[in-house]
């Protein structure tokens, strides 16, 4: 500990802390833009010029480090004059339209400028005029105001992994620009507008919508991915005009990815459902919500009568609320023998018999950063956890080693120790040859319940490396990614990265696709929950039922097996779509009854690290839909079924959650990890199908600015050169992909990076909407230019 | 291939005097190679250049704006830059300056309608002893250029 | 007017030279260099297993100060270096001389190459680097040429390598060119530029010192402090301050330009008076009088003639007449020159050059360039001059590095000495001396 002097106050501060950091923690303000604390020190806008006894010039606060027995002074005659001269040189060549810029109200510059800047301006000459530049579809520029602070160049290289801002030439003549032409594509670009000290760079979704002391902020939580990003919503005459972060350090720090922050648009989509629905023969008629839940009860019922409660389904997407979860839940298993899920995107229940809790991180977020070895199974990390993604940049960059087992090689923007590249099929057999590895690296026995099976297999050198970092570490994680959740063979996954974290000393964890992944167990919206027990998602769709409850499931974009899900539901007696969107259940729903989204109710996400998160509405919910958790009460209370009496979301909610510990539900182990034999790749072409991520839930799909973006792009078939040529394709052809009796035309394009007859073909998008299972066998071929035409 | 192969023999030997971790360290180099080579830095060169040493191509961006010498435009078959410092300038760089400006039609930065002269202003480079000097085409200081030697200079490079 | 064409008489660099001593232009190679005693110094140093610290003694000892415009002991520098750090550590040499009036590291370089290879592997031995660069310019690309072929002769005889004369010494030297960024001179965008990024300075501390080259420990040196540690090394410490005085230890090469009859390098000893010099120049060109001169470069203050010829040309003298030595270049200005002119010339430079990362000298140096440039063209206010040298005061000593004083200080000084001048300018919107340049 180092003893200085700020301002006349004595402070203890630790070893190399700089100025900055011991006014901080004084409580004292000392001015600035460069300076950000996730971001390396620049010490280039030299606002936050202090005096130093002793030192002859007065030194940058944020670079300087503290020195025992150091009298610093942030407010002398020297500061205020050099913190004033620096911010007369900001202001020169900065136009003072406050007024007109998008930034007014909310601008750092702004804000110091009235505490630091001189009455009227000296500066005389020509202004400096700086040409805007595109960035996309997400952030828009107003150059001239950029104060040279390159935040958004350190936000870049240092946080999202990629160099995608520089700033170019020199002196008065050097700005921000991406590479010549180009647009920024990171997944967390939209960072960089809250980093921005000026109105440089700011929102285009948002831009020039409202001002933001017209704007009431509301907490909120993020319904995407499992990570439970906080929000600050913006909300204006009862519209959420735009999201920002709410500081969480042990969750989504002062960041929130693009899908997190620019989603918001497609609560405002026109797609909207404004009133109940009732299909009268194939024309829609718009009932009072009375009608229509008199229709779904007297239906249900009929159908109940008819064929039995297991004849009825009920679906939900794990972006539903810990509230409408369990409330589906509970109707489910009264009305419906258990034939509830949320798992819809999950091919492979046979873990439903073995598991001991919720699957979930099996760590606290802020522990990834603190590993030095991970070992990541069947993911896209980067898309499909922005943020989760970068804590492990960030502990790669410590000196983690990462390696992956994996059928897609696309770039982390870290660095990777080991990877074993695989086709779909053949990943048991992988993270199973690295058991084997590991086993023996450690001198130890093969685990008992795969030694069988572990003995047939015969372990390469991709899977010698990454065992060979995995037991080298002291702090090991053994993560399931979105690919292995949806896996065919996702129990052979589960088990034996449950043996390898044990042989190797590792955790476990689930890294959760999404905001209610770990929710929707808690809340028992799964079909071993409670007695009855019923069907799971893939038995419902597989053995089609008379009836259907959807609670906001678009049936062909959110399953695993859409061309299935599709069928099943054309094929149905009644299906209820409870929904905040018109979707394309309008050709084969019977009711369309429109429920808020998480921005229009009260409700509780439970994240992947198991915290459970509960939020208010923040605006009224749109024309006449409610909340879904009032719709399922009301439908609970026309069925007849007792304990349907919530006056509030709170109240469902401490029914869940009880006064019991969460942490006790959470839980990875299979109770059993036994495997029979586990068989070789089978051959012919396979289907990798994962969910993009401007894809992956309803509200995301209809975010209008998202859908501009390159992550957006239309669906493609990758594939590596050699089935490339082999299928004949030259640049530019289609390809006609089948799977069983669906199939979809698309671009071809190479990617070497992808395994041996794989074609990964994105899933969640209507252009494969047609086909079937997400992984699996497929066939291809050329659709030749001419042909395409004629399609 | 953006560049021949004989440039990128050159770029690979400027490599090998960076520890290997750092080929960044070339770009400079692998610069004024792909310039010699094309006349000029296209996007295309600046790609090529940032995927060979394995650099995001911004940060290529970032280098070859930074230093004069670079060119992102075509410049003409010859670039003449004469220094206009102050040192210079006590020793006629002015009045050279002037006498290639009327001798070429042209001024600063501006090029000649048969593409053969750009004319450049200077800063100092470090041969103020020399004045005037001009640097022609990057790689050849020309010293003491008084008129009748900066014509002479012409009529050899016409 | 000019340098001597090669071959030139072997005392054109002045009588009392030693790094540019005996040089005809065409003497620069190995074998010329060794027939005139080079390598000697780092034979015997390997021979004799000198300690190191005894050369950081004896290069204290000599008063040797950094050639590069701060004057810092290079003695001093080299004891900074880490000396149990067993990892890489770096040695860099400085030729990128492009403050305007400075042209002896290219002399240096161009007629005696192999005196700074043997003087960085001197300072190699001393600091314990293994790798050093030197980073030339890319105006001079003939010299770089030059340097590369050098470099390949001495690796060719063993004076760097592997095992240097086989003894347990290895320093491998390379070269790496410039193209056009005077920043680039001041050693952390230097630093910046060698790791192959824009010559952005970097915020001190920490230092080169502790993290340099690629975050390593780094001496940087210019070329001129290299060039003069063979000759301590063979004579001592005490023989090098002998030729200057102390605290100025040794010989200093002055780059006289401007007005003068022979603008080129001389060698002297330092505490030369200035009028020895103008005079070893060739005196005032067209025997004019003088009326201003900048003594170390263009970034340091100017100064009156009158002033300049009862100043001896060392360190502490020519900060005691309110200017500094820098790197020694002699930029001479006679009676027709109008001082507005070669202010907004200068100014202008900064401008040009400054790297724009930090906001005072990329918002500054424009300010001023703009308000010279008025004032010259017959726009100036009467406020002009206090804003003018108000706007240099918020410059100077709060921006990243040097250069934000170094487009400071010509400012102060210029208005400060020639005040009058300037004035008139304002008042009457054009020039007080007859003739402009
Ligand atoms: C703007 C600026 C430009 C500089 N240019 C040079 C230069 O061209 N050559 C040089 O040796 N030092 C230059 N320096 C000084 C270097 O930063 C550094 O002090 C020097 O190279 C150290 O070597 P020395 O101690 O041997 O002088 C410059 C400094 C600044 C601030
Ligand atoms: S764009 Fe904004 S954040 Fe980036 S450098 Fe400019 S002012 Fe700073
Ligand atoms: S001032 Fe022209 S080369 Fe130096």
């Amino acid at each position: 500990m180092i003893e200085i002097e700020i301002d006349g106050r004595q402070l203890q501060v630790a070893e190399g802390s700089t100025i900055m950091d011991a006014a901080h923690r004084a409580g004292i303000f000392v001015p600035h833009f460069c300076y950000h604390e996730k971001l390396s020190i620049a010490a280039n806008c030299r606002m936050c010029l202090v005096e130093v006894e002793k030192a002859p010039k007065p030194l940058p606060a944020c670079a300087t480090p503290v020195m025992n027995g150091m009298r610093v002074f942030t407010h002398s005659e020297q500061a205020i004059d050099a913190q004033k001269g620096v911010m007369e040189f900001l202001l020169i060549n900065h136009p003072l339209d406050c007024p007109i810029c998008d930034q007014g109200g909310e601008c750092q510059l702004q804000d110091l400028a009235v505490g630091y800047g001189a009455s009227g301006s000296r500066y005389e000459e020509s202004k400096r005029v700086v040409s805007n530049k595109n960035l996309g579809s997400l952030i828009s520029t107003d150059m001239t105001r950029c104060i040279h602070c390159t935040r958004c160049v350190r936000f870049g290289r240092e946080i999202a992994g990629i160099m995608e801002l520089g700033m170019i030439g020199r002196g008065e003549h050097s700005e921000i620009i991406t590479f010549i032409g180009k647009t920024v594509d990171s997944e967390l670009s939209g960072n960089v507008i809250d980093l921005c000290p000026v109105g440089a760079l700011t929102s285009k979704p948002f831009r020039y919508s409202a001002r933001t002391w017209e704007l009431t902020r509301r907490p909120s939580v993020s319904p995407h991915c499992g990570l439970g990003a906080n929000l600050t919503v913006q909300v204006k005459q009862n519209r959420v005009m735009r999201a920002l972060p709410r500081e969480n350090e042990n969750i989504n720090e002062c960041w929130l990815s693009d899908k997190d922050r620019f989603s918001y648009e497609g609560l405002n989509s026109e797609q909207r459902l404004a009133r109940p629905m009732l299909r009268r023969g194939s024309a829609w008629e718009h009932v009072e919500w009375q009608v229509a839940l008199d229709f779904v009860a007297r239906e249900l019922k009929r159908i109940r009568e008819r064929h039995g409660a297991a004849s009825i389904g009920a679906l939900a997407t794990p972006h539903q609320t810990l509230e409408e979860l369990f409330l589906l839940g509970k109707l489910a298993r009264e009305f419906a023998s258990g034939n509830v899920d949320f798992r819809l995107r999950q091919a492979d229940f046979r873990a439903d018999e073995r598991l001991r809790g919720a699957p979930w991180l099996g760590m606290n977020i802020a522990e990834l950063g603190s590993l030095d070895r991970a070992l990541v199974v069947g993911s896209t990390l980067r898309k499909d956890h922005p943020l989760l993604a970068h804590r492990l940049r960030q502990a790669v960059k410590r000196g983690m080693q990462l390696t992956l087992v994996n059928p897609v090689d696309d770039d982390l923007l870290m660095r990777v120790a080991a990877k074993a590249i695989v086709a779909p099929q053949a990943m048991p057999r992988m993270l199973a040859q690295v058991l084997k590895a590991a086993a023996r690296l450690k001198n130890g026995e093969l685990p008992a319940g795969q030694r069988a099976a572990l003995e047939a297999i015969e372990v390469t050198e991709p899977a010698e490396r990454v065992a060979a970092s995995l037991v080298s570490g002291k702090s090991a994680a053994v993560f399931l990614g979105n690919l292995a959740q949806h896996h065919p063979d996702a129990l052979e996954l589960h088990a034996l990265a449950q043996e390898l974290a044990a042989l190797t000393g590792a955790r476990a964890g689930f890294l959760g696709e999404a905001a209610n992944s770990v929710g929707g167990y808690i809340a028992g919206a799964v079909p071993f929950a409670a007695e009855p027990r019923g069907m799971n998602a893939r038995q419902m769709l597989a053995e089609p039922r008379k009836a259907y409850l959807l609670l906001g499931v678009e049936a062909e974009l959110d399953t695993h097996d859409p061309a299935q899900a599709l069928a099943a539901m054309r094929a149905a007696e009644l299906v209820v779509a409870l929904s905040p969107f018109e979707h394309k259940a309008v050709e084969y729903a019977h009711v369309m009854l429109p429920v808020a989204p998480f921005t229009e109710t009260a409700g509780t996400f439970v994240n992947t690290e198991g915290a459970a998160q509960s939020f208010n509405g923040v605006v009224r919910p749109l024309a006449e839909a409610r909340p879904a958790w009032k719709v399922l009460r009301v439908l609970g209370n026309l069925l007849g079924i007792p304990g349907f009496g919530y006056d509030s979301a709170e109240q469902v909610r401490d029914e869940i959650l009880g006064g019991g510990e969460l942490a006790a539900r959470l839980d990875n182990r299979l109770s059993d990890t036994t495997l029979g034999m586990i068989g070789a790749a089978a051959g012919g072409l396979q289907r990798i199908g994962e969910v993009p991520i401007y894809a992956a839930d309803a509200l995301v799909r209809r975010a209008q600015s998202l859908q501009r973006t390159r992550d957006a792009a239309t669906a493609v078939a990758w594939m590596n050169r050699a089935l490339f040529d082999r299928l004949g394709l030259r640049d530019g052809d289609q390809v006609r992909v089948r799977q069983g009796t669906g199939e979809a035309l698309v671009p071809a394009a190479v990617d070497d990076r992808l395994p041996a007859d794989c074609v990964r073909l994105a899933a969640a998008r209507e252009e494969t909407a047609a086909l079937g299972a997400m992984f699996g066998p497929v066939e291809a071929e050329r659709v030749a230019a001419r042909q395409q035409v004629a399609v | 291939m953006v560049l021949s192969p004989e440039a990128l023999a050159r770029i690979d030997r400027a490599t090998a005097k960076y520890p290997s971790d750092q080929r960044q360290s070339a770009v400079m180099a692998a610069l004024t190679i792909a310039q010699d080579e094309k006349g000029w830095l296209s996007t295309e060169t600046m790609d090529f250049v940032a995927q060979y040493l394995g650099m995001p191509p911004i940060a290529v961006y970032e280098v070859a704006s930074f230093y004069t010498m670079y060119h992102l435009k075509p410049v003409g078959k010859h670039k003449l830059t004469i220094c206009t410092n102050l040192p210079c300038a006590l020793q006629g760089a002015t009045a050279a300056a002037e006498h290639l400006k009327q001798k070429l039609g042209i001024g600063f930065n501006e090029t000649t309608a048969d593409g053969l002269f750009t004319l450049k202003e200077g800063e100092c480079m470090g041969a103020c002893g020399d004045a005037p000097v001009v640097l022609l085409n990057n790689k050849r200081m020309c010293c003491t250029m008084t008129p009748d030697r900066l014509d002479a200079l012409i009529k050899e490079l016409k | 007017m000019g340098l001597p064409v090669p071959p030139f008489a072997h005392d054109v660099f002045g009588p009392d030279a030693i790094i540019l001593k005996g040089l005809d232009g065409l003497n620069w190679r190995l074998k010329d260099y060794e027939a005139r005693g080079g390598y000697q110094a780092l034979r015997k140093v390997l021979a004799e297993k000198i300690p190191p610290e005894a050369i950081v003694n004896e290069v204290k000892k000599s008063a040797l100060r950094g050639r590069g415009g701060a004057g810092f002991p290079a003695g001093l520098k080299w004891s900074f270096m880490p000396r149990r750090f067993s990892g890489q550590k770096y040695l860099v040499c400085n030729s990128d001389e492009g403050e305007p009036g400075t042209f002896k590291d290219r002399d240096i370089l161009r007629y005696n190459p192999h005196v700074v290879i043997e003087g960085m592997a001197l300072a190699a031995y001393t600091t314990g680097a293994s790798v050093g660069y030197n980073y030339i310019h890319g105006e001079i690309w003939d010299i770089y040429e030059r340097f590369e072929e050098a470099l390949a002769e001495a690796r060719a005889a063993g004076y760097i390598g592997k095992n240097i004369l086989g003894s347990d010494l290895s320093f491998e030297l390379h070269a790496h060119h410039g193209f056009g960024a005077y920043i680039c001179g001041e050693e952390t965008g230097l630093l910046e530029s060698i790791e192959g990024k824009r010559g952005l300075p970097r915020f001190r501390p920490p230092f080169p010192a502790s993290y340099g080259l690629y975050g390593k420990p780094t001496t940087v040196n210019n070329t001129e402090t290299f060039a003069a540690v063979p000759w301590i090394v063979l004579n001592g410490g005490e023989a090098y301050v002998n030729l200057g005085r102390p605290n100025n230890g040794g010989t200093k090469i002055f780059s006289v330009s401007g007005d003068v009859g022979r603008p080129g390098n001389y060698e002297v000893p330092l505490g030369t008076p200035f009028a020895k010099l103008l005079d070893m120049a060739g005196g005032m060109r067209d025997g004019r009088k003088l009326k201003a001169c900048i003594p170390g470069g263009s970034s340091m203050p100017v100064l009156p003639g009158g002033v300049m010829m009862q100043t001896d040309m060392d360190y502490d003298s020519i900060a005691k007449a309110g200017s500094m030595l820098g790197s020694g270049a002699v930029i001479v200005m006679d009676e027709t020159r109008c001082m507005v002119k070669s202010l907004l010339r200068l100014s202008y430079f900064y401008f040009e050059e400054s790297c724009g990362q930090c906001t005072p000298c990329r918002e500054g140096t424009g300010w001023l360039y703009r308000m010279v440039h008025r004032i010259e063209h017959g726009k100036g206010r009467k406020e002009d001059l206090d804003v003018l040298d108000n706007v240099a005061d918020n410059i100077a000593g709060r921006t990243i590095c040097a250069l934000g004083d170094a487009a400071a200080l010509p400012v102060k000084s210029f208005v400060k000495h020639f005040r009058d001048e300037f004035k008139y300018h304002i008042e009457h919107g054009k020039c007080l001396v007859p003739e402009y340049l």
